[in-house]
């Protein structure tokens, strides 16, 4: 098995058998972090450039982690203290950067389609880390990787999203992938937030009328942080009515399968989307998430670095 | 038990469109099958309502009344407006928002509800705002409305004016199932006008509003509704414009409903002779063939409910200028009235009336068992004697204010009785 792209910017440009590969790779790659020494040589005399246009806590540090486990070496761009702060562009910063023979750019960018951008601008792997309200295909796999870990067959799971779908990256990768892996998904937001979905129409994706018909049975319910600026572009009236109408309650989730898993890509408002006792509960696998993501960014870059290997 | 039984009227049901000489029988409130005569006790306290020569409607419903309580109860208050509803043969109303303060809360709803449980007249179904404090600028918590019992949402009298808002509105509100009743309107264009822009503002040498206001609001709002498929309803349509691109919507499949007042098709611009502030409304009373093309769109379809838009204002707020004097008239009383008018003229039957003022305003709002006179309804009904010769004078007006074009006007056919929820009322 390999990977035949240089780049990994959307979870549309993977099939279900490439999401498995990564995700069986990324479990591997798990076994280190039982051992004494969490260090592999793997990407030994690999340059690793992380750019952030974003602020971000777990991916970067994900990201980052991931790189030291492989011995790769790596360092990351603060935009604050970089000549983008100056006015320079994203393709000179990259032009730039490329100069200097990086073998990956890890990118994070508010805008949608940043990551294909400079995808083309260099012959370095480039990993998306989130576009804009695009795509966050890693964070997609540490979700599959996540729930495969506790059920054989993703292909009978009803799978329920809940929350700010619309401007979601996590959704958007999340709703390619698990129905690629023949998943049912079941979407619930006011509908002011949710996507103008006509590419799916094959596919089994559901508009739930109620978040209990999106809970109900539901053996996945992935939670959505919803940000307050959303009260400001009149896309909700108040963050108080979000909680009331639209947060996942323990009596919502208990009409979910007895199984049921939550989680949550985070950062989350407690108690504004999800109920705090919910995040303390053993059905959440947040922190499980977070743990998942080191794996699976180190799968991530072990398999792009094989395909520059070979084509490279 | 309550038991009531209206005898030998003339029920006029549009749900099941029939129209026969009949008695109906209520029984705690619901309307249920007569019993047969042998169970008849003739002590069981069987109420007898005599209809002969009656009409009977399924109770007659305005979803479109501006009562003015909290706020303004020197130009009406909830128990005046009942009052000239009971008057009028409405057993249910719909008030608009933009009291004082705004109902865009639930506490306000909740106010309106427990002040009408505790009158004990008629229904009353408040309709919460849009946007907070009907501004325009953030959503009202339209989730808590729908939860206190609000059956709609309006920014009535404040049009929306920012797209990119009545768009997510509408959508909010879908996820709510709760229906937009839509002020559509191009305020900018509006500008200061107070009449419509025509012969008569030429005439009297005032700011006119042209129609093209109404029509560009009703066509963004009909556009935005199609877009994202959700329903509208759009309030006081008035011109040939807004009937055409209703009439067009609808046909196309767009989720469009829309009522008209019955000043629009009974009255022109010409009232405004002598600047008659009790004929400045908004949208305005426009010109001939506008009043012309409401009657056809109320007899082809294109409209589906006839609405008030009972505005009350004070003797001093109207004694002005028509510059100065606020918009709105009264209308409760000479709703059913005016439409009879159009059923003498032989434009329109009296089922169709029956779907103008019950059951489509039921079936847009979503009222659970109301606008039929089917078994298992709830037992509103309204009595009408079509053949009552009689003069709308300022002494019998109802409401606190008498902000009325048609005082003096006689008029063919009133309403003698309302039953609500089983309980008869009459004009006092």
């Amino acid at each position: 098995m390999s990977f035949q792209k240089k780049d990994l910017i959307s979870i549309k440009d993977l099939s279900a058998s490439d999401i498995n590969y990564f995700v069986e790779t990324a479990k591997e790659f798990k076994k280190i972090f039982l051992k004494d020494i969490k260090k592999v040589p793997t990407l030994r005399g690999k340059t690793v450039v992380n750019i952030f246009y974003e602020p971000s806590t777990r991916t970067r540090s994900s990201f980052e982690i991931a790189q030291k486990r492989l011995s790769a070496d790596s360092l990351s761009i603060s935009i604050s203290q970089s000549s983008v702060a100056k006015g320079e562009s994203l393709k000179d910063t990259v032009l730039n950067l490329d100069a200097m023979k990086p073998d990956a750019f890890i990118i994070r960018h508010s805008e949608s389609g940043a990551a294909h951008f400079i995808s083309k601008l260099t012959k370095a792997s480039v990993i998306n880390a989130g576009d804009g309200i695009n795509e966050h295909p890693t964070q997609c796999l540490i979700d599959i990787m996540t729930v495969a870990e506790e059920k054989k067959d993703l292909s009978s799971l009803k799978v329920a999203i809940i929350g700010d779908i619309c401007h979601s990256r996590v959704a958007r990768s999340d709703i390619y992938g698990f129905s690629k892996l023949g998943a049912d998904i079941y979407l619930y937001a006011p509908h002011s937030l949710l996507p103008r979905l006509t590419e799916h129409k094959n596919k089994k994706i559901v508009i739930a009328k109620s978040i209990e018909e999106a809970v109900k049975d539901a053996d996945v319910v992935i939670m959505l942080r919803i940000q307050k600026e959303r009260a400001s572009y009149y896309f909700i009236p108040s963050i108080e009515e979000y909680r009331n109408f639209f947060k996942l309650t323990p009596e919502l989730l208990s009409l979910a399968d007895k199984k049921v898993m939550v989680l949550h890509p985070g950062p989350v408002n407690r108690d504004v989307e999800i109920s705090g006792s919910i995040i303390n509960d053993n059905r959440t696998h947040i922190f499980k998430q977070v743990e998942n993501g080191v794996a699976v960014r180190m799968a991530c870059l072990y398999i792009l670095m094989g395909y520059q290997k070979i084509h490279g | 038990m309550d038991k009531i039984l209206i005898k030998n009227g003339v029920v006029v049901d549009p749900l099941t469109k029939t129209e026969i000489k009949r008695n109906i029988y209520i029984e705690n409130g619901i309307i249920k099958d007569e019993p047969s005569r042998k169970l008849k006790d003739p002590a069981g306290g069987v109420k007898i309502v005599p209809a002969d020569n009656l009409i009977v409607f399924p109770g007659l419903i305005d979803m479109h009344v501006h009562l003015r309580e909290p706020g303004y109860e020197y130009k009406e208050t909830i128990k005046s407006g009942m009052e000239a509803a009971i008057a009028g043969g409405f057993t249910s109303i719909c008030c608009m928002p933009n009291t004082n303060p705004v109902n865009d809360s639930k506490e306000i709803t909740r106010f309106l509800i427990d002040k009408a449980k505790t009158l004990d007249l008629i229904n009353l179904f408040p309709i919460g705002a849009i946007s907070k404090g009907l501004k325009g600028g953030s959503l009202a918590d339209i989730g808590e409305l729908k939860e206190s019992g609000a059956v709609a949402l309006s920014d009535d009298g404040n049009p929306v004016e920012d797209s990119a808002f009545m768009g997510r509105a509408l959508l909010y509100a879908d996820t709510f199932n709760l229906p937009v009743i839509s002020h559509s309107e191009d305020i900018k264009l509006r500008g200061k006008g107070v009449i419509n822009e025509g012969v008569m503002s030429e005439r009297l040498g005032v700011i006119g509003i042209p129609s093209a206001a109404e029509d560009i609001g009703t066509a963004r709002d009909i556009m935005l509704a199609g877009y994202y498929g959700v329903k509208i309803h759009i309030a006081h349509v008035s011109t040939i414009g807004s009937a055409d691109i209703i009439r067009r919507a609808k046909k196309a499949g767009i989720k469009v409903t829309c009522e008209t007042c019955p000043h629009y098709f009974s009255l022109s611009e010409a009232s405004l002779l002598d600047y008659n502030t009790n004929a400045k409304m908004n949208p305005p009373l426009r010109a001939e063939r506008d009043r012309k093309a409401i009657v056809e769109a109320i007899k082809d379809g294109t409209i589906d409910v006839i609405a008030t838009d009972h505005a009350p204002h004070s003797r001093d707020e109207k004694e002005d200028t028509l510059d100065a004097a606020p918009f709105g008239i009264i209308g409760l009383q000479t709703s059913l009235p005016l439409i009879l008018r159009l059923f003498y003229d032989k434009k329109i039957s009296l089922m169709r009336i029956a779907g103008l003022m019950s059951l489509n305003p039921a079936n847009i709002l979503n009222l659970d068992r109301r606008g039929s006179l089917k078994n298992g309804y709830i037992a509103d009904i309204t009595l009408v004697d079509i053949n009552k010769e009689w003069q709308f004078t300022e002494s019998g007006i109802k409401s606190i204010s008498k902000n009325s074009p048609f005082i003096g006007e006689k008029f063919k056919g009133k309403a003698s009785a309302v039953i609500v929820g089983g309980k008869l009322l009459t004009e006092n």
